[in-house]
């Protein structure tokens, strides 16, 4: 592939990547969420959102012939191949069924002469053959035979990997973060197939956030950043370090890092114990925290590792358990009233779906969480409590006035405003709650500079001049750094290390791809 | 233990009919003879209905509603043969002819509709029943006897315009198919015993000698199933041969050969499809669309075909309905048709996800005995026949309902387990 540039809507995800791939060489691809990774392996597939959105500019050349991918199906007849990352198996039918998906062998019959190839009957034993073939080259001995359903998910990648290689024209295998599901051993013999699958000619892209692993096993690593190819190096020479540093480092200037605190004396506003919360795609898988009063606390850490389920889960909008103690109090987890009524805020990562109602005036939606929650903009009229639309419309002006929400007034709808507007609205409405403790997920996500900074500033005025103790969860590490007091890495569910804003890029790195300090020790021994 | 309630509980809706059944049977009060006939007639009177939701079913299409459409084709092709005057078992195999290609269009169309409303096809196809209902009415109410001209004032109100309200097929036609053939019920329980026998020991060669190892496991289980089920039927045969009453009764039961193999022919169709590449095809996009996608598999094509062999296979089944009553009620014969035949599927045990050629055929024989003996029920415990009346068309509703229902609690059940295994790990 090279020099592939990909805009989307104007805006440009990839930035010339170019990579080259030997038969039985395997290329690691890493880098932070957003990189680009994913989007440079859509073009390489043809997905139909590549071409949907005005295809990529560059040339993908493969063994020897410039061709143009148009669809996954052709990329598979090419002979270019994917582990994914979320099983693509059907639960319901056996090893052998999934294995021969689509590529079942058949056997001609009486019907099927006149009425085409879809009529012949399956020829289950050779099926089953050539399953067994591919099973016992990944080592996996379960039946060939086995309903894939209630396997261990360790298992099932094998058995996705399996389906690659047993398509007998495959070139290329993309693997898309295989371990990040499987255990210790079984990701050692993972990596161990992948050599071997490797040692007989097949080249193998490996896209992983252990750094350890792409250590081990790559013979060249690409790292990217904001749609850019950083730089690629040999595999053996690399250390996990310096990867680290190299994927996270944006160089941030010491002057925007916050100003350090001292929050030793300070009382525990929040404290969880063993927090489990059962988000999809973002499980917690049991943290223990304390929330200093008046403190900015950060979460980071990659997508789907958990970091956004615990603001859900404390405000039960996702199934938590555990402890969970509120000013010296234990709370009722799951119960999102009772977590409101104690003055705990939320400001959700789903600006459009649980934030707003899009259709409803900007005056509503600020005030309508607190005419629920705390009878506020209320008056009574005879028996039934009517809306205070004086109040509303005042305690609306105010907050639009404080936020510098660009607006044609308090009655406009929300979905006519900006994102950057939007998250400024979404912001008002878990103010006008008055919370002790504001959790904020996301606040930056798909909005402009401007607005961001402006975001990000009040975030630290409430704190500095109203006391309010803020959580904010966040992607961009570099906003968490320059306003929070401490950051909390969450990596698997669980919290992998806490760090102060201004320590080293590299130590991020690190935290994010699940290596501890103790394990590079380790190695370097 | 856990095995015998988590069966018991995946069971449930034929557990209920069972013991419903029974207690309407006790309470008519009805002869066996007249019982045996009502089962049979109606066994062989719905059978091809009731198959042709199983494709659709495989297919991740849920219960497919849209059968309506394939009766009105077959409504259609009757008043053709009708208006014509067509004879005996010629007219019936007219009607086949005619009623094909109309299915197959509708069913193109169905198909069609339903890949645009992926997920909701169940209320998509309810809907477009009524809907079709109307455009159905129009062309026979309004359309005969203005634009399209009909001379024949037997099947014509009055007036000219519009076709009365029940159509009679010609006397030689009606019930042609099943007059072609017929033996006693005595006869073809027995020789039913003989033929069952016969599969169980061809299986049995089969698997053993040729089978793969995943059959010969499966088979090993359900071999004592057959088994079971050998010496039960046998002992029903020996007991009907002894019990002079009984046997008398069955005597005069006449089972309609012709029309139970073409039941059977298209339950070895269905059979047949499923275990060729398609019908893994279809097994394949019910399980996961995304999945199949992926794997290069023509996803919508693949739901046309389904929706296209349904709505055909539900024409036939209407013409073998209509040729067994022998008149059908012009404007309104077809509406209760996918209702009454996904009720008979999910009685036998299926689900919207699961259906099999044997969950259809236990289906129908327990909603029809149901069908049968409630409004004599009705009418000894309450005095009146309304009740039964009322109660049937409740029960066939409230099966539906209760299907669904269970089946979103047992995903529900079933992923809370998952997650309890994942988090186990």
């Amino acid at each position: 592939m090279q020099n592939i540039e990909k805009e989307y809507y104007g805006n440009k995800v990839l930035k010339g990547v170019s990579i080259d791939l030997k038969a039985g060489e395997i290329l690691a691809i890493i880098g932070e969420n957003g990189a680009g990774k994913s989007t440079l392996m859509n073009v390489l597939f043809g997905m139909p959102e590549i071409h949907g959105t005005g295809g990529y500019k560059g040339k993908i050349i493969y063994k020897g012939k410039e061709v143009v991918i148009k669809s996954p199906h052709h990329a598979m007849e090419l002979g270019i191949g994917m582990v994914h990352q979320e099983f693509m198996l059907l639960p319901n039918f056996t090893i052998t069924e999934n294995i021969k998906l689509n590529r079942e062998i058949t056997k001609k019959n009486l019907i099927s002469t006149v009425g085409g190839k879809r009529l012949e009957l399956l020829d289950l034993k050779s099926m089953g053959k050539q399953a067994r073939e591919a099973l016992d080259k990944v080592g996996l001995g379960v039946g060939e035979w086995t309903v894939v359903e209630g396997m261990p998910v360790g298992y099932m990648q094998f058995v996705e990997i399996a389906r690659e290689i047993d398509k007998k024209e495959i070139q290329v295998i993309v693997f898309d973060e295989p371990t990040a599901v499987l255990t210790e051993s079984e990701s050692q013999r993972l990596l161990a197939v992948m050599k071997k699958i490797a040692a007989e000619g097949v080249g193998i892209i490996f896209i992983s956030h252990k750094l350890d692993e792409v250590i081990e096993v790559a013979d060249k690593i690409m790292v990217m950043r904001d749609g850019e190819q950083i730089t690629t190096i040999a595999g053996k020479s690399a250390s996990a370090m310096q990867l680290a540093e190299l994927m996270v480092g944006r160089g941030i200037d010491s002057s925007q890092i916050a100003e350090k605190r001292n929050f030793d004396g300070a009382e525990n506003i929040l404290e969880l114990k063993n927090f489990r919360v059962d988000m999809p795609g973002e499980k917690v898988k049991g943290i223990d925290l304390k929330v200093k009063k008046g403190e900015i606390i950060g979460f980071a850490g990659l997508a789907g590792y958990g970091k956004l389920g615990i603001a859900n889960g404390i405000m039960g909008l996702h199934p938590a358990s555990g402890e969970m103690i509120f000013e010296g109090r234990p709370m009722k987890l799951n119960d999102t009233m009772s977590i409101l009524k104690n003055h705990i805020a939320f400001v959700s990562e789903d600006r459009k779906g649980v934030g707003l109602v899009l259709d409803n005036s900007i005056e509503n939606n600020i005030t309508v969480p607190a005419m629920q929650v705390q009878k506020k903009y209320l008056k009574k009229v005879l028996f039934f409590s009517q809306m205070d639309r004086k109040s509303i419309s005042e305690q609306a002006e105010r907050m639009i006035k404080e936020l510098k929400i660009k607006c044609t007034g308090t009655k406009q709808k929300v979905g006519a405003l900006s994102g950057g507007n939007q998250q400024k609205v979404c912001i008002a409405a878990a103010l006008a709650l008055e919370p002790d403790l504001l959790l904020v997920s996301e606040p930056t996500r798909g909005i402009d500079i401007g607005a961001k900074q402006i975001v990000l500033d009040y975030l630290k005025r409430l704190n500095r001049e109203k006391g309010m103790t803020v959580v904010i969860t966040s992607s961009e590490l570099k906003e968490l750094r320059s306003i929070c007091d401490r950051i909390v890495v969450v990596t698997q569910g669980k919290v992998a290390g806490e760090l102060k804003p201004d320590a080293p890029d590299g130590e991020f790195g690190m935290l994010m791809s699940g290596v501890t300090k103790k394990e590079e020790g380790e190695r370097n021994e | 233990m856990k095995n015998i309630k988590e069966f018991l509980l995946n069971n449930i809706v034929t557990e209920i009919f069972i013991v419903l059944c029974t207690a309407a049977i006790i309470l008519s009060d009805q002869t066996t003879s007249f019982l045996l006939e009502q089962i049979v007639v109606r066994f062989f009177r719905n059978g091809v209905l009731v198959l042709s939701l199983i494709i659709p079913v495989l297919a991740g299409l849920g219960l497919n509603f849209g059968i309506v459409l394939g009766a009105m084709s077959a409504q259609t092709a009757a008043i053709i043969i009708t208006y014509w005057n067509f004879e005996g078992i010629g007219a019936i195999f007219l009607m086949i002819l005619l009623s094909t290609p109309i299915s197959v269009f509708l069913g193109i169309l169905i198909g069609k509709l339903f890949n645009k409303t992926k997920g909701q096809e169940m209320i998509t196809g309810m809907i477009l029943g009524f809907f079709a209902n109307g455009v159905y009415q129009f062309i026979f109410m309004v359309l005969v006897g203005t634009v399209i001209p009909v001379n024949n004032p037997d099947i014509t109100i009055s007036g000219g315009v519009g076709l009365i309200n029940t159509m009679q097929l010609n006397e030689t036609a009606v019930g042609a198919l099943d007059k072609f053939i017929t033996i006693s019920l005595d006869k073809a329980f027995l020789y039913g015993f003989i033929i069952y026998a016969f599969i169980g020991i061809v299986r049995a060669v089969y698997t053993n000698k040729w089978g793969t190892e995943a059959a010969r496991q499966k088979w090993g289980k359900i071999k004592w199933f057959y088994l079971a089920g050998a010496v039960v039927y046998g002992g029903a045969v020996f007991y009907t041969r002894i019990n002079e009453r009984l046997n008398l009764a069955m005597a005069f039961v006449d089972v309609p050969v012709f029309t139970m193999i073409l039941v059977v022919f298209v339950a070895l169709v269905i059979q047949f499809l499923v275990s060729t590449k398609l019908g893994q095809d279809f097994r394949s996009v019910g399980q996961n669309m995304k999945v199949a996608v992926s794997a290069g598999i023509n996803v919508d094509k693949t739901r046309i075909i389904a929706i296209v062999i349904s709505t055909v296979l539900a024409a036939w089944g209407q013409i073998i309905y209509i040729q067994n009553i022998g008149n059908f009620a012009t404007y309104t014969a077809h509406e209760q048709v996918a209702t009454f035949a996904i009720a008979a599927l999910l009685v036998g045990g299926a689900s919207i996800k699961k259906a099999t050629i044997g969950q259809a055929f236990l289906g129908i024989i327990l909603f029809h005995i149901l069908f049968t003996v409630a409004p004599m029920a009705g009418a000894n415990l309450f005095g009146d026949t309304q009740i039964g009346e009322y109660f049937r068309v409740f029960v066939s509703y409230g099966v539906i309902a209760l299907a669904l229902v269970l089946h979103t609690v047992k995903t529900v059940r079933q992923k809370m387990q998952q997650r309890q295994n994942e988090d186990t790990m």
